[in-house]
């Protein structure tokens, strides 16, 4: 940290490493879409309440709004430009165009990675407020509509796509704990 | 039912997931906000910290010292705008911001703080001094205010049919009861952003609106400037529902900004101040009578509406709009009294007058229903029209008992109870509940071009938007359709107001009325002999062919059904099932329109249920301006939902569409409404259905 109250520190986004000097009151948010360009995270409130900003963490799932630039270094960060880094979208993102998963796309990117967290955080046995038995290892309980809804709950959508997004998240639920 | 003869291609009537899905899948997609841009400088809105009164003195001395800032714009100094710009009826001043010393409301913006970086201007925005007198307002709304007026009938005169009075007195059985919505807020997740440059003598914006061509107008018109010296795109738009409608005080400020500084301006409304500065549903208080014989036959409908309004700019609530066309009946008497506050002048939102309106005539015939003895379902199905009863026109396709029949049997309708507080599930109370809906369809003028290209390839131009709606994807199949040929070989371009006048993706009149045009250019393309070796163009205005008569009633229709739980203790009501079926006409493309309307059953389900503006009479100002605040539906608040349509051609409408934007909104609150008196025997005619409300009527 500097005395001008701003640091130079190296953001690890999308296997990339960037260079900055940030005022060090940016969030991670505003880094990603005015220092690098990633503007596939979006700004719905600035308060950590609607989800449209949230990005991975080391694979967790954060609300970059509410991050920090500077406490971001040295964590492995993914957007939604890096969960097709070769250009090849993952199942996912499939999932979401056939099954209509977005209309107006805003929120889209947020519901993206907090899914992908989402599904991580099932498999690795975290529970929910919606887990029947919060005793035992969640991953061997399936991931129902319920379990999506309650996981997804942060991720806010105007448009009203949640049935599409359910679905879209459980159908690739079921191809992952296929190939696993 | 069925499309024309002559319909050879499969384009129209099949799912296609949306073009520009992979763009938005990989955060390729960029919003007005996200376009990168040489030297770009950033405005921050500084909003009044009074309900109503005067600027006394905005000291910017301070400000301009600090780090990265260009300058401040207030009244004294920022560019003259012409009074006589106008919005949706008249003028607006609403959209005359750094004009005067006067403050009409809370959250009016009084100074824009351009700086170099996003946060040099909100630190230098936070610092601005600004001194203002109080003046007393009034922001609290009641139907018997002694400022009410009648609202203007713009939207259609007062409805005059028979003798109200006399029917109600001889009617049997008798509903007369008030119903009362709070604010509303659109929400759209993208806040209010905009870009603006100049670019020789041109100005040109990104903005986030739903009609780049009267965005561009009305710009104009405020600015004095020709319309061809304003550009403005909006390719992606992050949602809607009526808010992005007119010309929003970003594109406003953003363009003042760049004259003042000569360099691009971006302005992107915080979360906050899009709950502040733009038009919100206004509340509404409704009084409903119905007069019925004992055998259901409805003698007469009276709903008389008032709404809160502010002196800035009209704006038209039309509640009673469904109960003009809904039902037969001997009489039907509409009034609707506008109500001036110190408030943000209230605007569009999703259904605007027909929803609130729905829940109040929709509530009530639930409530004749249950007076009348005789099923909901059937008492909808006596009371069908055979014209209008008020305009006395003919109907177009009008299926709603269709809708109400198929809705009935696919949802198990007919199994129920129908006596309230009967079912329960251990300690929860289970309900059933139905809507039904009309939403007037028609088409507007706007201009397309077609060209045909050397490759046998068609490139579709026109000012439509696509914030959300799918009309992207939409217009390529009606597109195909027209001009005889696959899918594949149509591109589009969209959302520039170069391209021509074309109405804007509101009132449900966005894909009637760009298929009008369409339709029209892609005939007479192909009747137009030309050499394959060149491409040629076809431009057609459907201005020149548009007569504003109407000669049917052609209405899109819907029959919305409920399942809910009521926990008795808590007082915590749940959507568990909820059913539409839709009379649309031909479905475009089921995939995205099923998307369509579910979005508005869910908009719906939080109006009945979450959503309240909540005003403090005191400061004047909107103290939940936050979605911590102002609950709109979470994954978790949401069902699985059913929506379905039932085979329909509207030959009135270009390709047999009617529209499907807002009808999905309109029935679902009355329909949730009403499925909470079956669960618990109580109405509630105060949305939304809070917790509180519940469990102090269940006391």
């Amino acid at each position: 940290m500097n005395d001008d109250g701003r640091s130079d520190i190296s953001l690890r986004v999308n296997d990339v490493t960037h260079g900055l000097n940030v005022d060090n009151r940016t969030t991670l948010l505003d880094a990603l879409r005015d220092a690098l360009d990633l503007t596939g995270s979006k700004k719905g409130c600035d308060r950590g309440q609607c989800g449209a900003c949230t990005v991975l963490l080391d694979g967790r799932r954060v609300v970059s709004c509410l991050t920090l630039a500077v406490a971001a270094e040295g964590t492995e960060i993914t957007t939604v430009e890096g969960l097709a880094p070769d250009g090849e979208l993952r199942p996912l993102q499939r999932a979401f165009i056939q099954l209509d998963g977005f209309q107006c796309g805003y929120c889209t990117s947020g519901q993206l990675c907090s899914a992908v967290g989402m599904l991580a955080e099932h498999a690795a046995g975290w529970p929910s407020a919606a887990t029947v038995d919060v005793s035992a290892d969640a991953s061997a309980q399936e991931l129902d509509a319920v379990e999506v809804r309650e996981r997804m709950s942060g991720n806010l959508c105007r448009c009203g796509a949640y049935p599409s997004i359910v679905r879209a998240v459980l159908e690739t639920a079921d191809q992952q704990a296929v190939t696993r | 039912m069925n499309a024309p003869a002559d319909v050879i291609t499969d384009a129209v009537g099949t799912s296609r997931p949306r073009l520009e899905g992979p763009e938005k899948v990989s955060g390729r997609a960029r919003y007005a906000a996200d376009h990168p841009m040489h030297d770009l400088a950033f405005g921050v809105v500084v909003t009044s910290p009074v309900a109503r009164g005067r600027i006394r003195d905005i000291d910017a001395s301070a400000v301009l010292t600090m780090p990265g800032v260009l300058g401040v714009l207030d009244h004294r100094n920022a560019p003259r705008l012409d009074p006589q710009a106008s919005g949706f009826f008249g003028p607006d001043g609403s959209m005359q911001l750094l004009q005067s010393d006067s403050i009409p409301h809370a959250g009016r913006a009084v100074a824009l703080v351009v700086a170099q970086t996003p946060h040099e201007a909100q630190a230098a925005a936070d610092a601005l001094a600004v001194t203002c007198d109080a003046h007393p307002h009034d922001t609290t709304f009641t139907a018997d205010h002694p400022a009410g007026r009648a609202a203007l009938t713009v939207l259609g005169e007062d409805a005059n049919v028979g003798d109200v009075d006399a029917e109600l007195a001889s009617s049997p059985v008798v509903v007369d009861e008030r119903y009362f919505t709070p604010e509303e807020h659109c929400s759209a997740m993208e806040p209010h952003a905009a870009t603006a440059w100049w670019d020789g003598g041109r100005l040109q914006a990104f903005d986030s609106n739903q009609g780049a061509f009267d965005v561009a107008r009305t710009l104009a018109s405020l600015f004095s400037l020709e319309l061809d010296q304003v550009r403005v795109r909006s390719e992606h738009v992050g949602g809607g529902f009526g808010s992005k409608g007119l010309l929003g005080p970003q594109l406003i400020l953003a363009t003042m900004g760049s004259m003042a500084f000569g360099r691009p301006v971006r302005v992107t409304l915080t979360r906050r101040q899009v709950f502040l500065m733009i038009g919100m549903r206004p509340a509404t208080e409704q009084r409903v009578r119905l007069g019925a014989d004992t055998d259901g036959s409805l003698r007469a409908i009276d709903h008389q509406a008032a709404f809160e309004i502010s002196p800035l700019a009209e704006w038209v609530e039309n509640c009673p709009e469904g109960s003009k066309v809904l039902y037969a009946t001997r009489a039907i008497r509409t009034r609707i009294t506008a109500v001036p506050l110190d408030l943000t002048p209230p605007g569009p939102m999703r259904g605007p007058g027909l929803t609130p309106g729905s829940f109040a005539l929709e509530s009530a015939m639930d409530e004749l229903a249950e007076r009348l003895g005789i099923d909901p379902l059937e008492l909808r199905l006596r009371n069908e029209p055979a014209v209008g009863p008020v305009s006395g026109l003919p109907y177009g396709s009008r299926n709603l008992a269709a809708c109400l029949r198929e809705g009935a049997r696919r949802f198990g309708w007919h199994s129920r109870d129908p006596r309230p507080r009967r079912r329960r599930e251990g300690h929860l109370l289970v309900g059933t509940g139905l809507a039904a809906t009309a939403f007037g369809s028609s088409a507007f003028p706007s201009t397309a071009s077609i060209t045909a290209e050397t490759d046998g390839s068609y490139t579709v131009r026109i000012a439509a938007s696509d914030i959300g709606t799918g009309s992207r994807t939409a217009l390529v199949a009606i597109a195909a359709e027209a001009l005889r040929v696959g899918t594949e070989r149509i591109r589009i371009r969209i959302a520039d107001s170069d391209l021509g006048p074309a109405w804007s993706a509101s009132g449900s009149r966005g894909t009637p009325s760009w298929a009008w045009a369409i339709n029209e250019a892609a005939t007479r393309l192909r009747e137009q002999p030309h050499d394959p070796t060149r491409p040629v163009t076809v431009t057609v205005d459907t201005a020149e062919l548009f007569t504003g008569r109407f000669v049917r009633e052609v209405h899109a229709y819907s029959a919305i059904f409920a399942e809910v739980t009521v926990d008795p203790a808590t007082g915590e009501v749940r959507t568990r099932r909820l059913l539409g079926m839709f009379a649309i006409g031909r479905v475009v493309n089921p995939l995205l329109a099923r998307s369509q309307v579910i979005g508005g059953m869910i908009m719906g389900l939080g109006m009945a249920l979450h959503e309240e503006g909540v005003r403090d009479p005191v400061s004047g100002r909107q103290v939940n301006a936050d979605f911590a605040g102002y609950h709109i539906p979470a994954h978790a608040d949401v069902p699985d939902i059913e929506a379905d349509f039932v085979p329909e051609y509207e030959p009135d409408e270009p390709s047999g569409v009617k529209g499907a934007g807002e009808i999905g909104t309109v029935g679902t609150a009355a329909a949730i409404a009403n499925a909470v008196w079956h669960a618990t025997g109580l109405r509630h005619r105060v949305l939304p259905i809070r917790l509180d409300r519940v469990v102090e009527e269940m006391a």
